[in-house]
């Protein structure tokens, strides 16, 4: 009642305009925000669809044609895909992750700063140029380490079996992986170790941390959901690698962990480039539907960051 | 276990910035020695320079000596993470670590000695220095839960607790109340009035009524101008400089004639 009279008597209580900036720039948004969904959905269901015949074609249909059934032919490509991405990433975080804090928390201001630009630069490198470098440069180079590695610690089953001869193996292929993927974790966990608050590192140093206790006690809890976000975007470049993989790994449709053998298990996306240049009849298919498990992987793997993320939102640096 | 600091000559620079210049000065122990000023005349630096937190900006550097009990501060090979430990530190505004929790922050200082602490130590040890901090009653039921879910009041309390539980020399104090509303800034002054029986404590404030309500000696800083070095200007008892400062400037301060 009283705000009625209010409006009676102040003219600025008017129904409110509709204002051309906000309707302009509220529609731009929502369209930005629907485009994806759209483009998600279109991408999905070009998979689903072209993927349907090499799901539903009978087995002994598959056979009668010669292609063989679909989940044991499609099953090392997915081994391969998350087997090299994970030894990339082994190779790849601890190695971020230092520079990334030797840049935010070690080095001179000016150093850091030429090095975060050159760190940034190694992301632009197209992935071709990596392929190539690693067939004709770290390929030979790694050879030796083959040789070593399969000699001294054969015993362990990751390096056991006899050492290739090319070094074209996924120890080499998770090198060029690695780096890679460097620049993109390191980026992201420079950003998130800049943004400490100062008030904590100052809390860990008065309290008598030295500099690495400080950063274990204030930089890394709060850090942490970065640094996880930073590896699965790294993760996921490395999954759907193409280009690198297809060049320097010789692979083949195989399970096994053994990284310097001969045989080495092949990653999806590496395969689909492969080999769809002289597909045709069903095994188009067939190679969309590894796309559609790609997709999947994929998928799964940022539900499950996106969980670990939250999991402990209580204790995150935000509240 | 409390500590009598001793600046002679003190000057102190952020590169080839003088921030504070010539400081002279006794802090006695047991006792609550207030540092009050204007804005950028140094009190905040001259107090980090006591447990060398202002080393944290690149290039920052002392002349002079600072002694502690007779031991120089700055002597040659005195880590300043050592100087630290002895010396503990209260922040503007209040810093639990958020991911610990609240029983985890008290001995987070102590964990960093890699004392390997057995559970009913940690525990008496945890206890006592919330007891210390007038924080048990508040906090005992949910020693578990992250400190950052307390009330700002009740984290600069823990703050607090965090820092005895190191069992300082010195307690440094850098404006402990300025984000607190008057009932917990009430609480954190009488508490300032029961540690003082066991530590060396200095407090920064802005607040006047503060300074004179908590402190047995003042010491007033002030700036000539913009880029010239902050200076002392006077310290006493603080009785005597609220009420007959020797010099003007404290007195036109005091009484809020500027500043």
């Amino acid at each position: 009642m009283s705000s009625s009279t209010i409006a009676q008597t102040d003219s600025s209580l008017r129904p409110a305009k509709r204002r051309i900036g906000d309707t302009v720039f509220g529609g731009l948004s929502t369209l930005s925000g629907v485009s994806i969904l759209v483009i998600l959905a279109a991408v999905a269901i070009f998979l689903l669809a072209q993927a349907l015949p090499a799901l539903t074609t009978a087995p002994d249909v598959l056979a009668e044609q010669g292609y063989g059934e679909f989940w044991g032919w499609v099953l090392p490509f997915a081994f391969g895909t998350v087997w090299a991405a994970f030894l990339a990433l082994l190779i790849a975080v601890p190695v971020s992750i230092g520079i990334a804090l030797f840049i935010s928390h070690y080095a001179p201001r000016r150093l850091a700063q030429s090095l975060g630009y050159l760190i940034d630069l190694l992301a632009a490198v197209p992935s071709v140029v990596y392929g190539l470098w690693g067939i004709f440069q770290l390929a030979p180079a790694l050879q030796p380490a083959h040789l070593w590695l399969s000699k001294y610690l054969g015993w362990f089953p990751l390096f056991s079996g006899n050492p290739s001869g090319t070094g074209r193996t996924i120890f080499t292929t998770a090198f060029v992986l690695a780096v890679m993927i460097l620049p993109i974790i390191t980026s992201l966990c420079r950003e998130v170790f800049l943004q400490t608050p100062r008030l904590h590192e100052e809390a860990a140093l008065a309290l008598g941390s030295t500099r690495w206790e400080m950063i274990r006690m204030a930089v890394f809890p709060f850090a942490r959901a970065g640094i996880v976000s930073a590896i699965m975007l790294g993760l996921g470049r490395a999954l759907g690698e193409t280009m690198a993989v297809a060049m320097v790994l010789s692979g083949a449709g195989v399970i096994h962990f053994k990284v310097l053998t001969q045989q080495n298990p092949n990653s999806i996306a590496a395969n689909i480039a492969l080999n769809f240049p002289e597909a045709f009849g069903l095994r188009v298919n067939q190679l969309i539907a590894s796309g559609l498990v790609l997709f999947i992987i994929t998928l799964a793997v940022n539900i499950l960051a996106r969980w670990i993320v939250s999991r402990r939102a209580q204790y995150s640096g935000a509240n | 276990m409390s500590k009598r600091i001793e600046a002679k000559n003190l000057d102190i620079y952020y590169g080839s910035f003088k921030a504070v210049e010539d400081i002279s000065m006794v802090i006695e122990p047991r006792s609550v020695t207030a540092f009050i000023g204007p804005s950028g005349c140094g009190k905040s630096t001259m107090l980090r320079s006591l447990n060398r937190m202002h080393e944290v900006i690149p290039g920052a550097y002392v002349e002079g000596e600072l002694l502690l009990d007779g031991h120089d501060l700055y002597g040659p090979g005195v880590d300043p993470v050592n100087v630290r430990r002895q010396i503990g530190m209260v922040f503007q505004r209040p810093n639990p670590f958020p991911t610990m929790s609240i029983k985890e922050n008290v001995l987070a200082g102590l964990k960093l000695n890699n004392r390997k602490m057995k559970g009913s130590e940690a525990d008496d040890v945890a206890e006592r220095a919330l007891r210390g901090a007038n924080l048990w009653e508040e906090v005992k039921n949910r020693l578990s839960l992250p400190g950052s879910g307390l009330s700002g009041g009740q984290q600069q309390r823990l703050c607090i607790a965090r820092a005895i539980a190191m069992q300082p020399e010195v307690l440094l104090m850098d404006e402990p109340c300025s984000a607190l509303d008057p009932i917990s800034t009430l609480a954190i002054e009488d508490l300032i009035q029961e540690l003082k029986d066991s530590y060396t404590i200095v407090i920064v404030t802005h607040n006047m009524q503060q300074a004179a309500r908590v402190s047995d000696a003042t010491a007033f800083f002030n700036i000539a101008g913009t880029g010239a070095p902050g200076k002392l200007i006077e310290m006493g008892p603080t009785d005597k400089i609220f009420s007959t400062p020797d010099q003007k400037s404290t007195e036109d301060y005091i009484t809020g004639r500027f500043g």
